[in-house]
């Protein structure tokens, strides 16, 4: 299988304006240092020969590809293709299912993630995950589950906390929405509105690359259009890898796009490229809606 | 089984009516007989409360409600006073939740989240084989071995590590209060842990999948997004095992001493409202003596029910798929 | 975040794990401690004797307790005779029929009485039976622990046939095979290993019940020849032999109790190995 690399150019991104605070991850003497993305022609994700087993069965044969940093890659193909083992296996979730098995080698910005003093719960405080079906803490409160990230790290100042939980809602475009009602209960919130609060809950903690599995497919147009726009917004301060099966959503909001058919990494390239002149037949056929 | 033939079909179209007949006969009978095998559990129910209320009507008519605020039980003089059993009963009842609530729940967290999977299923067996030991066998076991180490080991300790509290002291009776707590408590922790563990293998894995997105550990997952979610249906958990606290007789019988008198400390003899009937009524010569050891029944019945249903309204609450623990 | 906080967070959660696996074996520990000391004290008595003499008078050595044992399994049948059906058929109508609000009524009735202690089924059943009859007998023990296996059957049955598939019922009645016979010939044999599973632990529950008993037959030192005469159980042999302040006859009640605990264990360790066929 050919290491397929996305053309390096430059798209036209503005320059990257932070508007967090350096990432203040793992000290020096953890294994995994912080590593800052600064070079943008370090990848994000960096895979090489993934393969991925439930017992006996092999979900993901042989999978490499790179992730760039800053930018938004979907993973599309039909149900079963592996996508969703690909993704957790980013951040190592796959793992809690007692017979899985991988092979092959990811790096996190250069850094080999399954090495073996590298510790799967250090791995997820750097990737951070939203799932397809929110599902929010709910006996905590709205800004008890935006917070809980933090509180876990050690961080109890409830000014830094209250800080951090503003600027992560008005990304996700609910500040508006919640600011009188923190204390309400988090499941009093709409489907849309609780997997914004997951997403901020997600990113309140900085992480360096957000995983999404099918954030919309529970939701209805208009939520699912909000949570568009906030991926797009997103873009400029995390990497972002999302599964989609709506092949529509994958060509709006992302830059690169990978299709998986039965566990393979079938093409990978630009999200134009992919969807008007796709090199593989098997692509053509499936995002033009011939089968899955 | 006779499938209907071809030729029996259509009979039935030409003739319907005979065969429809049968099947709607057979079918009602069948429906009418299982009905009034389930209903007999409501008959059952009334049966209960209204035979014990008829066998105690003269003590209810005697005494009253001063029955359950009376601390005088006395055969040989008819009078009876139900306070020490009652008193009995919630002592060695809290005694028992003291010691069983923590263990269970922390034996049902180690077992549903912390344990390696090997060691999951032989470790349930266990639990549920404590849980079959008859309760007579568990009175002997007691009896001849739990409190004579009781008496010769934690006892004493107790009395002279909390001896300023009032409870805690006074003469060590070879069989008291405490060894009551305690063999309740070996008898109702496989029951709250088993219904715990149902609870929190209920939390749905998305929640902690959430957590362990976040990086945080074993541990954290489970205070966070287990724990807590369940914290209802443990509280059920726990008053099922109250319930099934009240009513321990056997063992409790045989290891708590038999003194029908409000206890003065842990260390004494005692009696509860279950084990002082299991004790007396083979000697209850009396009409009088028989309807206060039923009235007593009376008030051990009132008591469980009530806590019993508290305990299935909150786990049905919180979880309507639960499967029925008995 | 800091190497602090993550070297904290990881002891704690390796420091729960342990805390939490030593609570659990602190909780197996009394099953271990009971099995031990029944066996060391009951095997030397569980001999010839035991098994076929009747029990001797106190203070005397020798005797057994034959009546006992042949007893108990006598009651446990009784007990079927009217727990089983009852029990049974009543789960065939909550699972097959009725309205839900019925049926949510019928099942928290059976709560209820599940939760009733086994001391109130034995003075309620001695109001009923033994008063009218003037007498304790074996029918009534036999009543008092059937009464008690009704809910208990009711509610594993009903839990059993709700498994069976809706397929089967579909099946059966585009074939045209009335109801009554669809439940009770293809419904009831699919699930009959999960009932016969549900009557086993009922009967291995009464077995060791001995509070209902000292109401409706404590005990009889000789056998019994009729329904309407007392007869002996192990749990109330034990619990009588216990007391006494004979050697010989407290060895016999650990050899007894040894004996009841085999029971009991053996019907529970069946039914697991039953059902885990079925997973």
């Amino acid at each position: 299988m050919n290491t397929l690399m996305p053309p390096n150019e430059e798209t036209n991104r503005t320059a990257r304006r932070p508007e967090f605070p350096p990432s203040q991850h793992q000290a020096a003497d953890a294994p995994l240092a912080p590593a800052a993305p600064a070079k943008s022609s370090t990848p994000a994700f960096s895979t090489r020969n993934l393969a991925v087993y439930f017992g006996k069965h092999q979900v993901l044969k042989s999978v490499s590809l790179d992730i760039k940093a800053h930018a938004v890659t979907a993973i599309i193909g039909p149900s079963g293709c592996g996508k969703s083992t690909f993704l957790r296996s980013l951040n190592r979730m796959h793992e809690l299912i007692p017979e899985a098995r991988m092979d092959g080698e990811i790096r996190l910005f250069g850094q080999d993630i399954y090495s073996r003093e590298v510790e799967p719960v250090i791995v997820r405080r750097r990737v951070g995950m939203v799932f397809q079906k929110s599902n929010p803490f709910p006996t905590m409160t709205i800004l008890e589950n935006v917070t809980v990230g933090l509180r876990l790290n050690g961080i109890r100042s409830r000014t830094v906390l209250n800080e951090r939980a503003e600027r992560a809602l008005h990304m996700v475009a609910l500040w508006d929405e919640v600011k009188d009602r923190l204390n309400a209960p988090a499941v009093s919130l709409s489907g849309g509105q609780q997997q914004r609060l997951c997403i901020a809950r997600a990113i309140v903690v900085q992480p360096e690359v957000l995983l999404m599995d099918e954030p919309a497919s529970a939701l209805d147009p208009i939520a699912t259009s909000k949570i568009e726009e906030l991926i797009l917004d997103l873009k400029n301060n995390f990497t972002i890898v999302i599964v989609t099966h709506n092949m529509q959503q994958a060509a709006r909001i992302s830059d690169f796009t990978a299709f998986f058919y039965l566990g393979h990494l079938v093409e990978f390239d630009r999200t134009a490229k992919i969807f008007t002149n796709p090199a593989q037949k098997q692509t053509e056929d499936y995002v033009t809606g011939r089968f899955g | 089984m006779p499938t209907p033939t071809a030729t029996q079909k259509s009979v039935d179209r030409a003739n319907p009516a005979p065969h429809l007949g049968e099947f709607h006969f057979g079918d009602r009978a069948f429906k009418w007989f299982t009905l009034s095998m389930a209903t007999s559990v409501f008959l059952l129910i009334v049966l209960i409360g209204v035979k014990l209320a008829s066998g105690s009507t003269l003590s209810i008519q005697k005494f009253g409600w001063g029955f359950l605020t009376s601390s005088t039980w006395d055969p040989g003089h008819g009078v009876y006073g139900a306070l020490p059993f009652i008193y009995g009963t919630v002592v060695s009842s809290a005694i028992a939740l003291f010691i069983a609530v923590p263990l269970s729940i922390t034996t049902a967290v180690f077992l549903t989240e912390l344990a390696p999977l090997w060691l999951r299923q032989p470790l349930t067996i266990f639990i549920e084989l404590l849980a079959a030991i008859p309760s007579v066998i568990l009175g002997m076991w007691g009896f001849y071995v739990l409190c004579p180490w009781l008496q010769a080991h934690l006892c004493p300790w107790l009395k002279s590590s909390l001896g300023f509290i009032p409870f805690f002291q006074g003469p060590i009776a070879p069989r008291n209060l405490l060894a009551a707590g305690v063999i309740i408590a070996i008898m109702i922790i496989p029951i709250i842990t088993s219904v715990s563990r149902e609870i929190l293998r209920s939390v749905p894995g998305l929640q902690r999948e959430a957590a362990y997105a976040l990086g945080a550990t074993r541990w954290e997952v489970t205070r966070i997004a287990v724990l807590n979610y369940a914290r209802k249906g443990i509280i059920g958990a726990v008053i099922l095992g109250l319930g099934r606290a009240l009513g321990e007789t056997m063992a409790v019988t045989m290891v708590i001493g038999n003194d029908p008198k409000i206890p003065k400390a842990l260390f004494a003899s005692a009696d509860t409202l279950a084990s002082v009937v299991a004790n007396q009524f083979g000697g209850a010569d009396n009409e009088l003596y028989q309807h206060a050891l039923l009235e007593i029944g009376l008030v051990l019945l009132g008591v469980t029910i009530i806590v019993n249903s508290l305990a299935q309204l909150l786990l049905k609450f919180t979880n309507p798929g639960l499967k029925p623990q008995h | 975040m800091d190497a602090a906080n993550h070297s904290l967070r990881k002891f704690t959660s390796g420091l729960m794990q342990a805390v939490t696996c030593g609570c659990a074996l602190l909780v197996i520990a009394p099953l271990a401690f009971v099995f031990y000391h029944l066996l060391k004290q009951g095997v030397g008595s569980l001999n010839w004797n035991f098994f076929t003499k009747l029990p001797a008078v106190p203070g005397e050595s020798g005797g057994g307790m034959a009546n006992a044992i042949v007893g108990t399994l006598e009651l446990l049948l009784l007990a079927s005779l009217i727990g089983v059906p009852i029990g049974v058929f009543g789960g065939v109508y909550l699972s097959e029929y009725g309205s839900s609000r019925l049926n949510r009524w019928i099942r928290f009735a059976a709560d209820v009485l599940n939760g009733v202690p086994s001391i109130i089924w034995g003075m309620v059943v001695w109001v009923l039976v033994v008063k009218p009859m003037h007498t304790q007998s074996a029918l009534a023990g036999g009543i008092v622990l059937g009464l008690m296996m009704i809910p208990l059957i009711m509610r594993t049955s009903e839990e059993v046939l709700l498994l069976v598939p809706n397929g089967y019922r579909e099946a059966a009645a585009a074939l045209g095979i009335s109801q009554w016979r669809t439940i009770v010939q293809i419904i009831m044999r699919t699930a009959l290993k999960g009932i016969v599973t549900g009557v086993l632990l009922a009967l291995a529950r009464i077995a060791g019940e001995t509070a209902p008993l000292i109401f409706t037959t404590p005990g009889n030192t000789f056998w019994n020849h009729s329904l309407t005469d007392p007869i002996n159980s192990l749990p109330y042999q034990i619990f009588y032999y216990s007391t006494l302040p004979y050697d010989d006859q407290v060895r016999q009640a650990w050899a007894g109790a040894l004996v009841l605990l085999l029971l009991v264990t053996a019907i529970n360790v069946s039914v697991r190995v039953l059902t885990r066929d079925r997973r």
